[in-house]
Protein backbone atom coordinates (compact mmCIF):
# COMPACT_ATOMS: atom_id res chain seq x y z
CA UNK A 1 0.00 0.00 0.00
CA UNK A 2 3.34 2.07 0.27
CA UNK A 3 3.72 4.88 -2.91
CA UNK A 4 1.48 4.71 -5.04
CA UNK A 5 -2.26 7.19 -4.99
CA UNK A 6 -4.89 5.45 -3.16
CA UNK A 7 -8.68 5.34 -4.03
CA UNK A 8 -11.20 7.21 -2.04
CA UNK A 9 -14.62 6.10 -1.45
CA UNK A 10 -17.74 8.38 0.18
CA UNK A 11 -19.04 5.99 2.78
CA UNK A 12 -21.28 8.09 4.84
CA UNK A 13 -23.55 11.39 4.44
CA UNK A 14 -25.09 14.00 6.93
CA UNK A 15 -27.10 16.80 6.12
CA UNK A 16 -29.68 19.31 7.57
CA UNK A 17 -30.67 21.76 5.15
CA UNK A 18 -34.11 23.76 3.92
CA UNK A 19 -35.27 20.66 2.72
CA UNK A 20 -34.80 18.02 5.63
CA UNK A 21 -32.81 17.22 8.63
CA UNK A 22 -31.47 14.02 7.28
CA UNK A 23 -30.09 12.74 3.57
CA UNK A 24 -33.72 10.72 3.44
CA UNK A 25 -35.45 13.35 3.92
CA UNK A 26 -33.34 16.07 1.66
CA UNK A 27 -33.04 13.12 -1.36
CA UNK A 28 -36.67 12.55 -1.25
CA UNK A 29 -37.30 16.23 -1.35
CA UNK A 30 -34.97 17.03 -4.24
CA UNK A 31 -37.09 14.10 -6.27
CA UNK A 32 -39.98 16.07 -5.70
CA UNK A 33 -39.08 18.74 -6.49
CA UNK A 34 -39.94 20.56 -3.09
CA UNK A 35 -38.54 23.89 -2.85
CA UNK A 36 -37.02 24.77 0.79
CA UNK A 37 -37.50 28.67 -0.18
CA UNK A 38 -40.10 30.84 1.60
CA UNK A 39 -40.74 33.81 3.96
CA UNK A 40 -37.74 34.57 6.40
CA UNK A 41 -38.40 34.19 10.23
CA UNK A 42 -35.89 36.15 11.75
CA UNK A 43 -35.27 39.67 13.84
CA UNK A 44 -35.99 42.78 12.09
CA UNK A 45 -36.92 41.24 8.80
CA UNK A 46 -39.08 44.14 7.77
CA UNK A 47 -36.29 46.17 7.78
CA UNK A 48 -34.98 44.04 4.49
CA UNK A 49 -35.46 45.17 1.37
CA UNK A 50 -34.66 40.73 0.48
CA UNK A 51 -37.26 38.89 3.15
CA UNK A 52 -37.15 35.60 1.49
CA UNK A 53 -34.55 32.63 2.15
CA UNK A 54 -33.70 29.17 2.50
CA UNK A 55 -34.84 28.30 6.36
CA UNK A 56 -33.73 25.49 8.02
CA UNK A 57 -36.90 25.22 10.12
CA UNK A 58 -38.84 23.20 13.00
CA UNK A 59 -35.31 23.31 14.34
CA UNK A 60 -34.80 22.87 17.97
CA UNK A 61 -31.29 23.22 19.36
CA UNK A 62 -32.10 22.03 22.72
CA UNK A 63 -33.34 18.74 21.19
CA UNK A 64 -29.19 17.97 20.42
CA UNK A 65 -27.24 20.19 22.75
CA UNK A 66 -27.23 21.04 26.08
CA UNK A 67 -26.77 24.31 27.66
CA UNK A 68 -22.95 24.50 27.86
CA UNK A 69 -22.94 23.10 24.25
CA UNK A 70 -25.18 25.90 22.96
CA UNK A 71 -23.15 28.65 24.31
CA UNK A 72 -20.29 27.35 22.54
CA UNK A 73 -21.99 26.40 19.22
CA UNK A 74 -22.90 29.16 16.91
CA UNK A 75 -25.73 27.62 14.48
CA UNK A 76 -23.16 26.70 11.86
CA UNK A 77 -21.35 24.58 14.31
CA UNK A 78 -24.38 22.86 15.46
CA UNK A 79 -25.57 21.96 12.05
CA UNK A 80 -22.46 20.60 11.16
CA UNK A 81 -22.17 18.25 13.82
CA UNK A 82 -25.39 16.84 13.71
CA UNK A 83 -24.50 16.59 9.82
CA UNK A 84 -21.09 14.73 11.15
CA UNK A 85 -22.81 12.68 13.39
CA UNK A 86 -25.53 11.36 10.82
CA UNK A 87 -21.65 10.47 8.37
CA UNK A 88 -20.49 8.67 10.78
CA UNK A 89 -22.93 6.66 11.93
CA UNK A 90 -23.97 5.75 8.64
CA UNK A 91 -20.56 4.93 7.85
CA UNK A 92 -19.87 2.90 10.62
CA UNK A 93 -16.51 3.70 10.39
CA UNK A 94 -14.39 3.48 13.99
CA UNK A 95 -10.58 4.52 14.17
CA UNK A 96 -8.10 2.87 16.08
CA UNK A 97 -5.88 5.03 18.05
CA UNK A 98 -2.98 4.98 14.64
CA UNK A 99 -5.86 5.29 12.20
CA UNK A 100 -7.71 8.46 14.76
CA UNK A 101 -3.91 10.21 14.03
CA UNK A 102 -3.97 9.56 10.68
CA UNK A 103 -7.61 11.21 10.09
CA UNK A 104 -9.20 14.35 10.29
CA UNK A 105 -11.91 17.10 9.45
CA UNK A 106 -11.75 19.88 6.31
CA UNK A 107 -14.72 21.68 6.60
CA UNK A 108 -15.79 24.66 4.24
CA UNK A 109 -17.49 28.15 5.29
CA UNK A 110 -17.52 31.51 4.28
CA UNK A 111 -18.81 33.30 6.74
CA UNK A 112 -18.36 31.14 9.96
CA UNK A 113 -20.19 32.10 13.25
CA UNK A 114 -22.16 35.25 11.69
CA UNK A 115 -25.27 35.06 14.29
CA UNK A 116 -22.62 35.19 16.95
CA UNK A 117 -21.06 37.65 15.14
CA UNK A 118 -24.68 39.51 14.64
CA UNK A 119 -25.96 39.41 18.15
CA UNK A 120 -22.84 40.72 19.65
CA UNK A 121 -22.52 43.46 17.71
CA UNK A 122 -25.99 44.25 18.42
CA UNK A 123 -25.74 43.88 22.10
CA UNK A 124 -22.80 46.15 21.91
CA UNK A 125 -23.57 48.76 19.08
CA UNK A 126 -27.57 48.94 19.66
CA UNK A 127 -28.13 48.05 22.89
CA UNK A 128 -24.84 49.49 24.26
CA UNK A 129 -23.79 47.04 26.33
CA UNK A 130 -19.87 46.87 27.36
CA UNK A 131 -19.55 43.10 28.18
CA UNK A 132 -20.38 40.43 25.78
CA UNK A 133 -20.61 36.48 26.94
CA UNK A 134 -17.02 34.90 26.89
CA UNK A 135 -17.07 32.56 24.28
CA UNK A 136 -18.28 35.46 21.81
CA UNK A 137 -14.35 34.05 19.77
CA UNK A 138 -14.36 30.33 19.93
CA UNK A 139 -18.00 30.19 18.78
CA UNK A 140 -17.81 32.83 15.99
CA UNK A 141 -14.52 31.27 14.64
CA UNK A 142 -14.39 29.92 11.28
CA UNK A 143 -12.92 26.45 12.94
CA UNK A 144 -15.17 26.27 15.71
CA UNK A 145 -16.56 23.43 13.47
CA UNK A 146 -13.77 21.25 12.15
CA UNK A 147 -12.36 21.64 15.73
CA UNK A 148 -15.77 20.20 17.81
CA UNK A 149 -15.52 17.59 15.43
CA UNK A 150 -12.41 16.71 15.82
CA UNK A 151 -13.16 16.54 19.41
CA UNK A 152 -16.00 14.86 19.11
CA UNK A 153 -14.43 11.90 17.20
CA UNK A 154 -10.95 12.18 18.32
CA UNK A 155 -9.27 12.61 14.94
CA UNK A 156 -6.15 13.95 15.47
CA UNK A 157 -4.70 14.19 12.03
CA UNK A 158 -5.00 17.14 9.51
CA UNK A 159 -8.33 19.68 10.59
CA UNK A 160 -9.09 22.93 8.91
CA UNK A 161 -11.57 25.49 7.72
CA UNK A 162 -11.85 26.46 3.83
CA UNK A 163 -12.61 29.57 3.38
CA UNK A 164 -13.39 30.23 -0.37
CA UNK A 165 -16.91 32.05 -1.05
CA UNK A 166 -19.33 29.90 -2.51
CA UNK A 167 -16.65 27.39 -3.37
CA UNK A 168 -15.35 26.51 0.24
CA UNK A 169 -17.15 23.08 0.61
CA UNK A 170 -15.71 21.98 -2.93
CA UNK A 171 -12.45 23.19 -2.14
CA UNK A 172 -12.74 21.42 1.26
CA UNK A 173 -13.79 18.41 0.23
CA UNK A 174 -11.36 18.47 -3.00
CA UNK A 175 -8.24 18.69 -0.56
CA UNK A 176 -10.19 15.89 1.99
CA UNK A 177 -9.95 13.82 -1.42
CA UNK A 178 -6.14 14.60 -1.55
CA UNK A 179 -5.33 14.27 1.58
CA UNK A 180 -6.83 10.12 1.48
CA UNK A 181 -5.30 9.66 -1.70
CA UNK A 182 -1.70 10.26 -1.23
CA UNK A 183 -1.96 8.62 1.38
CA UNK A 184 -1.37 10.96 4.29
CA UNK A 185 -4.53 10.61 5.63
CA UNK A 186 -6.86 7.22 6.04
CA UNK A 187 -10.29 8.83 6.57
CA UNK A 188 -11.77 12.47 6.73
CA UNK A 189 -14.62 14.20 7.89
CA UNK A 190 -15.79 16.43 4.95
CA UNK A 191 -17.89 18.86 3.83
CA UNK A 192 -19.30 22.47 4.89
CA UNK A 193 -21.97 24.39 6.88
CA UNK A 194 -23.37 28.32 6.33
CA UNK A 195 -25.73 29.74 8.55
CA UNK A 196 -26.06 33.31 7.57
CA UNK A 197 -29.55 34.38 7.61
CA UNK A 198 -29.69 36.86 9.82
CA UNK A 199 -30.23 40.58 9.85
CA UNK A 200 -26.31 41.47 9.25
CA UNK A 201 -26.13 38.10 6.82
CA UNK A 202 -29.00 39.28 4.50
CA UNK A 203 -28.43 42.57 4.87
CA UNK A 204 -24.66 42.51 4.06
CA UNK A 205 -26.16 40.43 0.33
CA UNK A 206 -28.63 43.24 -0.61
CA UNK A 207 -26.04 46.00 -1.20
CA UNK A 208 -24.82 44.37 -4.25
CA UNK A 209 -27.85 44.07 -5.77
CA UNK A 210 -27.97 40.15 -7.23
CA UNK A 211 -30.76 38.75 -4.64
CA UNK A 212 -33.83 38.24 -5.90
CA UNK A 213 -37.17 38.91 -4.16
CA UNK A 214 -39.26 36.06 -5.21
CA UNK A 215 -37.71 32.67 -5.99
CA UNK A 216 -34.41 31.45 -7.21
CA UNK A 217 -34.86 30.25 -11.19
CA UNK A 218 -31.81 29.16 -12.48
CA UNK A 219 -30.74 29.32 -16.22
CA UNK A 220 -34.43 30.02 -16.65
CA UNK A 221 -34.47 33.52 -18.81
CA UNK A 222 -36.98 35.26 -15.97
CA UNK A 223 -34.24 34.48 -13.91
CA UNK A 224 -33.68 37.59 -11.43
CA UNK A 225 -30.41 36.54 -8.80
CA UNK A 226 -29.66 34.44 -6.23
CA UNK A 227 -31.55 33.20 -2.73
CA UNK A 228 -30.13 32.53 0.34
CA UNK A 229 -29.97 29.31 2.09
CA UNK A 230 -28.53 27.85 5.23
CA UNK A 231 -27.52 24.43 6.34
CA UNK A 232 -24.74 21.83 6.48
CA UNK A 233 -23.51 18.61 4.82
CA UNK A 234 -20.67 16.30 6.07
CA UNK A 235 -19.47 13.23 4.12
CA UNK A 236 -16.82 10.62 5.41
CA UNK A 237 -14.00 10.20 2.92
CA UNK A 238 -12.36 6.74 3.21
CA UNK A 239 -9.36 5.00 1.85
CA UNK A 240 -11.07 2.39 -0.49
CA UNK A 241 -8.84 -1.10 0.92
CA UNK A 242 -9.92 0.62 4.64
CA UNK A 243 -13.45 0.39 3.21
CA UNK A 244 -13.43 -3.19 1.72
CA UNK A 245 -11.91 -4.78 4.53
CA UNK A 246 -14.46 -3.51 6.82
CA UNK A 247 -17.07 -4.25 4.62
CA UNK A 248 -18.29 -1.03 4.56
CA UNK A 249 -21.18 0.15 1.87
CA UNK A 250 -19.86 2.36 -0.42
CA UNK A 251 -21.83 5.18 -1.65
CA UNK A 252 -19.80 6.46 -4.35
CA UNK A 253 -16.33 7.02 -5.45
CA UNK A 254 -14.73 10.42 -5.22
CA UNK A 255 -12.29 10.50 -8.39
CA UNK A 256 -10.57 14.21 -9.67
CA UNK A 257 -10.86 17.39 -8.20
CA UNK A 258 -9.85 20.55 -10.36
CA UNK A 259 -9.24 24.04 -9.03
CA UNK A 260 -8.19 27.39 -10.74
CA UNK A 261 -8.35 30.57 -10.33
CA UNK A 262 -9.79 33.18 -12.70
CA UNK A 263 -7.27 36.56 -11.83
CA UNK A 264 -9.66 38.20 -13.09
CA UNK A 265 -12.70 40.42 -11.19
CA UNK A 266 -13.78 40.61 -7.70
CA UNK A 267 -17.58 39.43 -8.73
CA UNK A 268 -17.92 39.06 -12.21
CA UNK A 269 -17.13 34.72 -13.28
CA UNK A 270 -14.60 34.15 -15.60
CA UNK A 271 -16.33 31.05 -18.65
CA UNK A 272 -12.30 30.40 -19.03
CA UNK A 273 -11.46 30.05 -15.23
CA UNK A 274 -14.72 27.90 -15.19
CA UNK A 275 -13.58 25.55 -18.17
CA UNK A 276 -10.02 25.10 -16.86
CA UNK A 277 -11.46 23.58 -13.53
CA UNK A 278 -13.76 20.96 -15.24
CA UNK A 279 -10.65 20.32 -17.46
CA UNK A 280 -8.85 19.46 -15.02
CA UNK A 281 -11.24 17.81 -12.64
CA UNK A 282 -11.70 15.17 -15.10
CA UNK A 283 -8.49 14.84 -16.36
CA UNK A 284 -8.02 14.17 -12.86
CA UNK A 285 -10.52 11.69 -12.56
CA UNK A 286 -9.47 9.78 -16.17
CA UNK A 287 -13.07 10.61 -17.55
CA UNK A 288 -13.25 12.26 -20.93
CA UNK A 289 -16.74 14.44 -21.80
CA UNK A 290 -18.64 11.49 -23.23
CA UNK A 291 -18.64 9.56 -20.22
CA UNK A 292 -20.07 11.87 -17.69
CA UNK A 293 -23.80 12.24 -17.84
CA UNK A 294 -24.71 14.70 -14.67
CA UNK A 295 -23.59 17.94 -13.76
CA UNK A 296 -24.80 19.72 -10.69
CA UNK A 297 -24.41 22.98 -11.59
CA UNK A 298 -22.87 26.13 -9.43
CA UNK A 299 -26.29 27.70 -11.02
CA UNK A 300 -26.82 30.56 -8.72
CA UNK A 301 -29.91 32.00 -10.21
CA UNK A 302 -28.14 35.18 -11.06
CA UNK A 303 -27.43 36.40 -14.39
CA UNK A 304 -23.96 36.76 -14.79
CA UNK A 305 -23.23 32.84 -13.32
CA UNK A 306 -25.73 30.85 -15.46
CA UNK A 307 -24.82 32.54 -18.65
CA UNK A 308 -20.98 31.69 -18.02
CA UNK A 309 -21.46 28.43 -16.49
CA UNK A 310 -23.39 27.04 -19.40
CA UNK A 311 -21.04 28.40 -22.04
CA UNK A 312 -18.58 27.29 -20.46
CA UNK A 313 -19.73 23.54 -20.51
CA UNK A 314 -21.02 23.61 -23.67
CA UNK A 315 -17.31 24.43 -24.73
CA UNK A 316 -15.82 21.93 -22.34
CA UNK A 317 -18.52 19.54 -23.37
CA UNK A 318 -18.59 20.29 -27.29
CA UNK A 319 -21.13 17.68 -28.87
CA UNK A 320 -21.10 15.25 -25.84
CA UNK A 321 -23.06 18.30 -24.10
CA UNK A 322 -26.24 17.02 -25.92
CA UNK A 323 -26.28 14.17 -24.20
CA UNK A 324 -25.68 15.74 -20.73
CA UNK A 325 -27.86 17.11 -17.71
CA UNK A 326 -27.03 19.68 -15.52
CA UNK A 327 -29.03 20.95 -12.85
CA UNK A 328 -28.59 23.04 -10.34
CA UNK A 329 -30.45 22.39 -6.83
CA UNK A 330 -29.58 25.85 -5.55
CA UNK A 331 -34.01 26.62 -6.96
CA UNK A 332 -34.57 23.95 -4.22
CA UNK A 333 -32.06 24.52 -1.18
CA UNK A 334 -30.77 28.06 -1.92
CA UNK A 335 -27.55 29.00 -1.65
CA UNK A 336 -25.29 27.69 1.22
CA UNK A 337 -22.19 29.97 0.02
CA UNK A 338 -19.45 27.99 1.89
CA UNK A 339 -22.12 24.98 2.37
CA UNK A 340 -23.59 24.80 -0.98
CA UNK A 341 -21.10 22.31 -2.49
CA UNK A 342 -21.59 20.07 0.39
CA UNK A 343 -25.54 19.76 0.04
CA UNK A 344 -24.88 19.69 -3.74
CA UNK A 345 -22.84 16.68 -3.51
CA UNK A 346 -26.09 14.80 -2.21
CA UNK A 347 -27.76 15.50 -5.81
CA UNK A 348 -24.70 13.71 -7.32
CA UNK A 349 -24.93 10.33 -5.06
CA UNK A 350 -28.67 10.45 -5.60
CA UNK A 351 -27.85 10.77 -9.39
CA UNK A 352 -24.80 8.11 -9.11
CA UNK A 353 -26.93 5.67 -6.74
CA UNK A 354 -30.33 5.72 -6.98
CA UNK A 355 -30.37 6.92 -11.09
CA UNK A 356 -32.72 9.77 -10.16
CA UNK A 357 -31.36 13.46 -11.08
CA UNK A 358 -32.86 16.16 -9.14
CA UNK A 359 -34.66 18.74 -11.56
CA UNK A 360 -33.59 22.47 -11.96
CA UNK A 361 -37.01 23.80 -10.02
CA UNK A 362 -38.36 27.09 -10.93
CA UNK A 363 -37.83 26.79 -14.54
CA UNK A 364 -40.01 29.16 -16.71
CA UNK A 365 -38.85 30.34 -20.27
CA UNK A 366 -35.57 29.06 -21.67
CA UNK A 367 -32.88 31.46 -22.27
CA UNK A 368 -30.80 31.11 -25.57
CA UNK A 369 -27.81 31.85 -23.68
CA UNK A 370 -28.19 28.56 -21.47
CA UNK A 371 -29.26 26.30 -23.72
CA UNK A 372 -28.61 23.28 -21.85
CA UNK A 373 -30.69 20.14 -20.79
CA UNK A 374 -31.04 21.78 -17.28
CA UNK A 375 -33.99 18.99 -16.00
CA UNK A 376 -36.28 21.64 -15.59
CA UNK A 377 -38.87 21.39 -12.67
CA UNK A 378 -39.47 17.52 -12.70
CA UNK A 379 -37.05 15.04 -11.58
CA UNK A 380 -35.40 13.09 -14.21
CA UNK A 381 -34.83 9.28 -14.04
CA UNK A 382 -31.25 7.97 -15.58
CA UNK A 383 -28.44 6.21 -15.42
CA UNK A 384 -25.32 8.31 -14.88
CA UNK A 385 -21.94 6.29 -14.14
CA UNK A 386 -19.48 9.58 -13.68
CA UNK A 387 -20.81 12.99 -12.83
CA UNK A 388 -18.90 16.55 -11.93
CA UNK A 389 -19.91 19.29 -9.07
CA UNK A 390 -19.12 22.39 -9.96
CA UNK A 391 -18.73 25.37 -7.60
CA UNK A 392 -17.17 29.38 -8.63
CA UNK A 393 -16.95 31.40 -6.14
CA UNK A 394 -16.60 35.37 -5.76
CA UNK A 395 -12.91 36.45 -5.98
CA UNK A 396 -12.87 33.72 -9.05
CA UNK A 397 -11.71 30.97 -7.08
CA UNK A 398 -13.11 27.55 -8.91
CA UNK A 399 -13.26 24.35 -7.38
CA UNK A 400 -14.73 21.14 -9.30
CA UNK A 401 -15.42 17.65 -7.88
CA UNK A 402 -15.77 14.73 -10.13
CA UNK A 403 -17.52 11.19 -8.74
CA UNK A 404 -17.72 8.02 -10.39
CA UNK A 405 -20.67 5.48 -9.43
CA UNK A 406 -19.18 3.04 -6.65
CA UNK B 1 -25.75 72.27 -5.93
CA UNK B 2 -28.96 71.20 -7.49
CA UNK B 3 -30.00 67.56 -8.43
CA UNK B 4 -28.83 67.08 -11.61
CA UNK B 5 -25.33 68.54 -10.39
CA UNK B 6 -25.18 66.43 -7.28
CA UNK B 7 -26.14 63.18 -9.66
CA UNK B 8 -23.39 64.30 -12.26
CA UNK B 9 -20.93 64.58 -9.10
CA UNK B 10 -21.26 60.93 -7.96
CA UNK B 11 -21.40 59.69 -11.34
CA UNK B 12 -17.96 61.81 -11.80
CA UNK B 13 -16.53 60.81 -9.02
CA UNK B 14 -17.23 56.89 -9.60
CA UNK B 15 -15.96 57.21 -12.88
CA UNK B 16 -12.76 58.91 -11.75
CA UNK B 17 -13.50 61.95 -14.15
CA UNK B 18 -14.10 65.49 -13.25
CA UNK B 19 -17.79 66.62 -12.99
CA UNK B 20 -17.54 69.08 -16.07
CA UNK B 21 -16.13 65.55 -18.56
CA UNK B 22 -19.42 64.01 -17.61
CA UNK B 23 -21.99 64.88 -20.48
CA UNK B 24 -26.26 64.08 -20.06
CA UNK B 25 -25.75 61.69 -23.18
CA UNK B 26 -23.16 59.39 -21.51
CA UNK B 27 -24.03 56.09 -20.56
CA UNK B 28 -22.15 54.07 -18.09
CA UNK B 29 -20.47 52.20 -19.77
CA UNK B 30 -19.27 55.37 -21.82
CA UNK B 31 -17.76 56.47 -18.57
CA UNK B 32 -16.00 53.13 -18.01
CA UNK B 33 -18.32 52.32 -15.41
CA UNK B 34 -19.17 48.38 -15.12
CA UNK B 35 -21.69 46.62 -13.37
CA UNK B 36 -20.34 46.91 -9.76
CA UNK B 37 -19.59 50.74 -10.10
CA UNK B 38 -23.10 51.32 -11.06
CA UNK B 39 -24.33 49.76 -8.21
CA UNK B 40 -21.43 51.51 -6.00
CA UNK B 41 -22.86 54.71 -7.71
CA UNK B 42 -26.69 53.58 -6.78
CA UNK B 43 -25.99 53.40 -3.31
CA UNK B 44 -24.28 56.98 -2.80
CA UNK B 45 -27.28 58.25 -4.78
CA UNK B 46 -29.44 56.46 -1.92
CA UNK B 47 -27.53 57.75 0.42
CA UNK B 48 -27.17 61.82 -0.97
CA UNK B 49 -30.91 61.86 -1.53
CA UNK B 50 -32.04 59.35 1.23
CA UNK B 51 -34.18 57.27 -1.38
CA UNK B 52 -34.51 54.04 -2.08
CA UNK B 53 -33.20 52.96 -5.83
CA UNK B 54 -35.36 50.10 -7.34
CA UNK B 55 -32.63 48.02 -9.05
CA UNK B 56 -31.29 44.32 -9.65
CA UNK B 57 -28.14 43.88 -11.41
CA UNK B 58 -29.70 40.79 -12.78
CA UNK B 59 -31.89 42.35 -14.91
CA UNK B 60 -31.63 46.01 -15.15
CA UNK B 61 -33.39 46.72 -18.26
CA UNK B 62 -36.43 45.60 -16.37
CA UNK B 63 -35.63 47.70 -13.28
CA UNK B 64 -37.77 50.33 -12.45
CA UNK B 65 -35.32 52.41 -13.27
CA UNK B 66 -33.40 53.84 -16.14
CA UNK B 67 -29.78 53.81 -16.10
CA UNK B 68 -29.28 53.95 -20.17
CA UNK B 69 -27.71 57.47 -19.81
CA UNK B 70 -26.33 59.82 -17.27
CA UNK B 71 -29.70 61.94 -18.28
CA UNK B 72 -32.12 59.04 -18.04
CA UNK B 73 -30.60 58.58 -14.46
CA UNK B 74 -31.24 62.23 -13.19
CA UNK B 75 -34.75 62.23 -14.10
CA UNK B 76 -35.11 58.88 -12.26
CA UNK B 77 -33.51 60.35 -9.60
CA UNK B 78 -35.73 63.53 -9.48
CA UNK B 79 -38.69 61.18 -9.91
CA UNK B 80 -37.74 59.15 -6.88
CA UNK B 81 -37.10 62.15 -4.81
CA UNK B 82 -40.55 63.69 -5.68
CA UNK B 83 -42.91 60.29 -5.08
CA UNK B 84 -40.97 59.29 -1.90
CA UNK B 85 -40.33 62.84 -0.19
CA UNK B 86 -43.94 63.86 -1.96
CA UNK B 87 -45.30 63.24 2.17
CA UNK B 88 -42.37 65.70 3.90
Amino acid sequence: MSGGLRRVVITGAGTINSLGHDVASTMEAMREGRCGIGPLDLRDVERLSVQIGAQVKGYDEQAHFNRQQIALYDRFTQFTLLAARQAMAHSGISFSDEESEMSGVVLGTAGGGVNTWDENYRSVYEEGKNRVHPFVVPKLMNNAAASHVSMEYNLRGPSFTVATACASSNHAMGLAFQMVRSGMCRAMLTGGAEAMLCFGGVKAWEGLRVMSKDACRPFSANRNGMVQGEGAAVFVFEEYEHARARGAEILAEVSGFGMTADAADIVMPSKQGAERAMRIAMRDAGLSPGEVGYINAHGTGTAANDKSECAAVAHVFGAAADDLMISSTKSMHGHLIGGTGAVELLACLMALREGVIAPTIGFEAPDPECALDVVPNVAREARVTAVLSNAFAFGGLNAVLALRAA
Amino acid sequence: MDLRDKVTAIIAEQAMLEPGEVKPEHSPADLGIDSLGLVESIFAIEEAFDISVPFNANAPEESDFDISTVAAITDAVERLVQEQHASA
